[in-house]
């Protein structure tokens, strides 16, 4: 019989998951922005998903895979990083929040824990920005787009960012631009574009703008 | 047989003491004597060094040891305890560098040295450390930290203390003589010197001494260093007599 085994060279290629969601540090902080939809196959389970999950004051996480996986294990984390500063007196940096959440996953590993996500904050070392996922990743960077809307949402990302030295209004803009095009193009993301702003101070939440509603907006700015 | 383990040995006395520790304290009180001193930007611990025989090697008694870049210790009391100690606090310097990727605080390897000595204190067939511990260094900011660990699992912070063997004496010397934010480091390392010196016999060759500065590592005073601190130290009191 013909399996097709998961490892080795003739594994089955993972798809990403049903969702786009961005991240990007720029001078003044991190951007933060995400789509709302959730999908069962081609049915749209949900359009009102939030998909950043409110870790702490000044840390979030993002969602992108299994939902449940995804908001399980970040309010495990949120616990870890409440009980750091309870015994530590000080923040958790963002460097350890992340390596606390991959160590936690990576023990499950091959289980089929499905969870891409992004943990973004601010710490004593300036703007932190890491990608986690269930297969044991965990990369520091200044730029990452995770799910199934993710190249669409690389494309206008990173155009705009050749641009040194953004405001906070036009890193607010880029992101929420990446997330709506995205979602033009890519069937499993939609709904609204959940935008949120990390500075020195901790997280705070820009907008939330659905996304018909902005492309009548672009539309009009095209015309 | 394994029922004379599931006996705890430190229990409660009925006035409320618990007797292991306390004589644990005891065992600590018969062990040479350890001296830290905090300044502004240099750190200092000395130790007494015990008389070794003649066909002894001088260097395998090592009673400071570092736990990793920016802390090291000296104890006093039972070495071969000590020796586990150092062993598991080296080992959780590591661990916090692995999963927090940043240093360990002064204060967090003492806090883990710490709940080791406790945990002994309150487990089956097991008996306290004994062995009291300075531990001093600078965190990841740069400020600079000594505390001192007992057997029962306490810590606390210190601007200078001593430990083991006439630990009072030292103790009563360092008050009288310590200054608030010494800047020199000459002065903090001459404070421990002198702290030592009250109470060891022969002068400075029988005193092993370990600096910190700020963003260095650790460093073992050489013999002849160590010498000339003594000379200076005796031509100030001729001085002052």
């Amino acid at each position: 019989m013909n399996e097709v085994q998961n490892y080795g060279p003739e594994r089955k290629i993972e798809f990403l998951h049903g969702t786009t969601t961005l991240a990007f540090k720029f001078q003044h902080g991190v951007i933060v922005a995400v789509d709302s939809r959730a999908t069962a196959g081609a049915y749209i389970a949900s359009q009102t998903v939030k998909k950043v999950i409110e870790i702490n004051p000044y840390l979030l996480g993002t969602m992108a895979g299994g939902a449940a996986d995804c908001s399980f294990w970040e309010r495990l984390l949120a616990r870890q990083c409440r009980v750091y500063e309870l015994r530590n007196k000080e923040r958790i940096s963002v460097a350890a929040a992340s390596k606390l959440l991959a160590n936690m996953v990576y023990q499950y590993k091959g289980m089929g824990l499905s969870m891409g996500t992004m943990v973004c904050g601010w710490d004593k070392t300036g703007p932190g920005l890491y990608y986690v996922d269930s297969e044991g990743n965990r990369v520091c960077g200044d730029l990452f787009a995770v799910g199934s809307g993710s190249m669409y949402a690389y494309g206008i990302v990173d155009s705009g960012l050749k641009q040194k030295d953004l405001t906070v209004e036009e890193a607010c803009d880029l992101g929420r631009r990446a997330i709506y095009q995205a979602t033009y193009r890519d069937a499993y993301s939609g709904g609204q574009v959940n935008l949120y702003h990390v500075h020195s101070e901790g997280w705070n939440r820009v907008s939330q703008s659905d996304v018909l509603m902005l492309h009548q907006q672009y539309q009009a700015e095209k015309a | 047989m394994a029922m004379s383990y599931d006996r705890a040995i430190t229990v409660f006395s009925p006035d409320g003491h618990l007797f292991q520790v306390d004589y644990a304290q005891e065992a600590v009180k018969k062990g040479s004597t350890a001296v830290g001193v905090r300044g502004k930007n240099v750190v200092v611990l000395g130790v007494e060094k015990k008389i070794v025989a003649k066909l002894q090697e001088d260097r395998t008694v090592r009673k400071i040891c570092s736990l990793d870049d920016n802390v090291f210790m000296a104890f006093a009391g039972l070495t071969a305890d000590a020796r586990i100690i150092v062993n598991r606090a080296r080992v959780e310097c590591q661990s916090h560098r692995l999963t927090v990727e940043d240093p360990a605080t002064v204060e967090y390897i003492t806090r883990y040295i710490s709940s080791i000595k406790q945990r002994y204190t309150q487990s089956n067939g097991r008996r306290p450390f004994g062995i009291s511990s300075l531990i001093v260094g600078f965190d990841f900011d740069g400020t600079p930290h000594l505390y001192q660990t007992d057997p029962s699992g306490t810590y606390h912070a210190w601007k200078a203390n001593a430990i083991g063997r006439s630990a009072k004496t030292v103790r009563e010397f360092l008050e009288k003589n310590y200054k608030e934010d010494m800047e020199s480091d000459t002065d903090t390392i001459k404070l421990a010197i002198r702290a030592l010196l009250e109470v060891v016999q022969s002068g400075g060759k029988n005193i092993e001494l370990a600096i910190m500065k700020r963003d260095e590592s650790m460093k073992m005073l050489a013999q002849e260093e160590i010498e000339e601190y003594v000379t200076a130290i005796e031509t100030e009191k001729q001085k002052k007599t």
